[in-house]
């Protein structure tokens, strides 16, 4: 099962010709994902030749999903360009979009976002996301996927090197699905929507919740769990000894209230039953203890 | 960026926000040129980017240009919270009958923009918002959508602007949505928004924030930066491309891969540094997937550089970058370095490559670095030697 990916999901990759979108593309399909064509507007058509196999290059992600029936799509494309693809993947509806793109500004993402939401039948993951990978079976993004194995833990965070320290740290357990949902501010898919994807996936037993400082998604988080999740919990929120973030203005502290803080975040979740780690270790430990490992 | 409020000021003109003449001056000179120039009585406003200059004695009116001569003379040097002037701005002074208050901005709890309007301005708005909550009228609003003239109505209606000036207030705000979202800001703010003796609705002061993301297609944003206030090593930093922050009272140098990782190294030092006489970090700096050699010296020259580092921590997770290629870098950083390397060097890597890179490490055998297993090993390691 895991969530949002499985070894029958299809993508396609935007921006597959660039230098990025190929490196990331072999990846893919080194670690068994089925990626099975490309877009690059202008380059429909052709085909990208990774490691002997020919993947087919589209002008539109409709037409890439009328052609192969892909499912997913991971989009590579610089910045400037980022906004364009992620429209052209909602007007085709395409289920599941992953952003991985970094740096896109933020006008942007609240547009592709804003419009996901008119369109309703798309999900976004990302931007400035590592992307996700359910272990075996498959790799969306750029999480290295020889890290760990599949397992029973379900992880979401914010980062994409704690990521891949949580699933090193627990390599031996392995991992249901774990995914980077990015740390802009404005971002498609959020710590709620996994935790809730996570508690009614079967094949996850356990969660590893990883926040940090900024907005107040950890403390939305944190009241999600108390309401409606049954499954253990441990949480680690990076940023203790951060300096506090640029004043933003009256108007920016109006809306972020006190919330926003790495200690504010920790007492919102234990005071939802979940046990924080003070340092990734202690964090991987607590999970073990729950899961006598 | 945060702008200063002669720059939002600006940004405003530009877009058609309605503003009063103001000028920028860097010497009490120059606020002398730019007074007479105004001609009668003008507000001499030092240019810091915190609140509460007014009662810091950072706001003076001024009668005429030899008074706003001498009022930015005493200014331009002062220090407010830790900000030193370095600008003043000279604004046209006007008769003010009635103050409001006007944002938008980017709501992150729900992933859309905000409106914020009221007519009881001119106050801390933060103590309307918690005081008087139903005095302040909060409209989102998707970037899809925006800001129509019609939408415009309909939220001075609801934030109560009395109906003889609600077609200039309304007129107001989609020029403040249009400032907004072409200069890819993130929060533009009027306050307080004023009505003047002669009935004009006047931008008097302002804020701005801007999403440096959107730099590629801002080119005029550039010439915004402050260089003057900035500090040397993030200047320096800067300049290489490296995101680094400098942090207070701290001994520990980092240099991580991942925003994550790196808060939570400084995070991990902190804790350990307990055990030493409160050892902290010294620096944020994430050098990112790449990690090159070139990287790796650019970064370990500026964190070398900071008086306050005894010691550094160099904690890389090999992701998509391997180990062996950071070990490697590390290596060649010091090679690049030579003599000016001084202070030790805990590395704690893991992940791809990890027994190629420690092995790179241990045959290099450079006399500065240390090697630890885990990362809160390296974090005590790291703290215990900065503390001798």
């Amino acid at each position: 099962m895991a969530i949002f990916i499985n070894s029958s999901s299809k993508v396609i990759v935007q921006g597959m010709t660039g230098s990025e979108g190929t490196k990331h593309t072999r990846r893919m399909l080194a670690s068994g994902t089925k990626v099975v064509g490309g877009v690059t507007p202008g380059k429909g058509g052709q085909s990208v030749d990774i490691d002997g196999k020919q993947l087919p290059v589209f002008n539109t992600v409709a037409e890439a999903i009328a052609a192969t029936g892909a499912n997913v799509s991971v989009v590579f494309v610089p910045p400037k360009f980022a906004k364009a693809a992620v429209i052209d993947a909602i007007d085709a509806q395409m289920p599941l979009v992953v952003v991985i793109t970094e740096g896109i500004p933020v006008h942007d993402s609240a547009y592709f976002y804003a419009y996901s939401l008119e369109k309703g039948t798309t999900q976004i993951i990302g931007p400035n996301c590592p992307g996700l990978i359910s272990p075996e079976q498959s790799n969306v993004g750029i999480i290295p996927a020889d890290i760990t194995k599949r397992g029973p833990i379900g992880l979401v965070s914010k980062s994409g090197t704690l990521t891949y320290q949580m699933m090193y740290e627990l390599r031996d357990i392995g991992f249901s699905t774990a995914v980077g949902i990015g740390g802009d501010p404005v971002i498609g898919t959020t710590h709620i929507d996994c935790l809730k994807a996570f508690q009614d996936d079967p094949d996850t037993t356990a969660i590893v919740m990883i926040g940090e400082i900024g907005g107040d998604a950890e403390e939305r988080a944190a009241a999600f769990i108390a309401e409606y999740v049954t499954k253990p919990v441990v949480g680690y929120v990076a940023g203790f000894t951060a300096p506090e973030g640029k004043t933003m203005g009256h108007a920016g502290a109006i809306v972020s209230g006190s919330s926003g803080t790495a200690q504010g975040k920790k007492d919102a979740l234990e005071a939802a039953g979940v046990k924080v780690g003070q340092t990734p270790s202690e964090t991987a430990r607590l999970m073990r203890a729950i899961l006598g490992r | 960026m945060d702008l200063f409020e002669y720059q939002a000021r600006d940004l405003f003109e530009k877009h058609g926000v309605p503003v009063l003449a103001g000028a920028v001056a860097t010497t009490d000179a120059e606020a002398f040129t730019a007074a007479s120039a105004m001609g009668g009585k003008v507000v001499v406003k030092a240019q810091v980017k915190v609140g509460g200059r007014g009662k810091a004695g950072g706001v003076k009116l001024a009668v005429d240009a030899n008074d706003a001569k001498e009022k930015a003379g005493a200014i331009l040097g002062m220090d407010i919270k830790g900000h030193t002037v370095y600008k003043v701005m000279i604004a046209q002074a006007a008769p003010i009958v009635d103050e409001y208050y006007m944002s938008i901005l980017l709501d992150r709890s729900n992933r859309t923009f905000l409106v914020m309007a009221s007519v009881a301005g001119g106050m801390d708005i933060e103590e309307v918002a918690r005081t008087a909550p139903e005095k302040l009228a909060k409209v989102p609003v998707t970037a899809v959508d925006g800001i129509s003239l019609a939408k415009a109505k309909e939220i001075v209606e609801q934030a109560k602007f009395p109906a003889d000036i609600a077609d200039q207030v309304a007129d107001v705000l989609v020029k403040l949505w249009e400032t907004f979202k072409s200069e890819d800001a993130t929060l533009v703010e009027i306050n307080p928004l004023v009505k003047t003796e002669d009935g004009r609705i006047i931008a008097l002061d302002g804020k701005v924030t801007l999403d440096d993301n959107a730099d590629f297609r801002q080119p005029t944003h550039e010439a915004l930066v402050d260089h003057d206030s900035a500090n040397v090593l993030e200047a320096a930093a800067k300049e290489k491309g490296l995101n680094y922050v400098k942090l207070d009272n701290g001994q520990v140098g980092i240099i991580g891969n991942g925003a994550g990782l790196v808060m939570s190294t400084l995070d991990v030092v902190a804790y350990a540094g307990e055990k030493f006489g409160g050892m902290r970090p010294a620096n944020f700096l994430d050098i990112g997937g790449g990690a090159s050699a070139q990287v790796m010296a650019d970064g370990l020259s500026i964190i070398l550089g900071d008086p306050d580092v005894k010691s550094v921590f160099v904690n890389v997770f090999g992701g998509i970058t391997a180990c062996d290629a950071v070990a490697s870098g590390i290596v060649q950083a010091l090679e690049f370095l030579g003599p000016k390397a001084t202070k030790p060097i805990v590395v704690r890597l893991d992940g791809n490559n990890v027994v190629e890179g420690r092995a790179i490490l241990s045959a290099a055998n450079h006399p500065l670095v240390e090697q630890a297993e885990t990362m809160d090993g390296a974090a005590s390691r790291a703290a215990e030697l900065a503390a001798k």
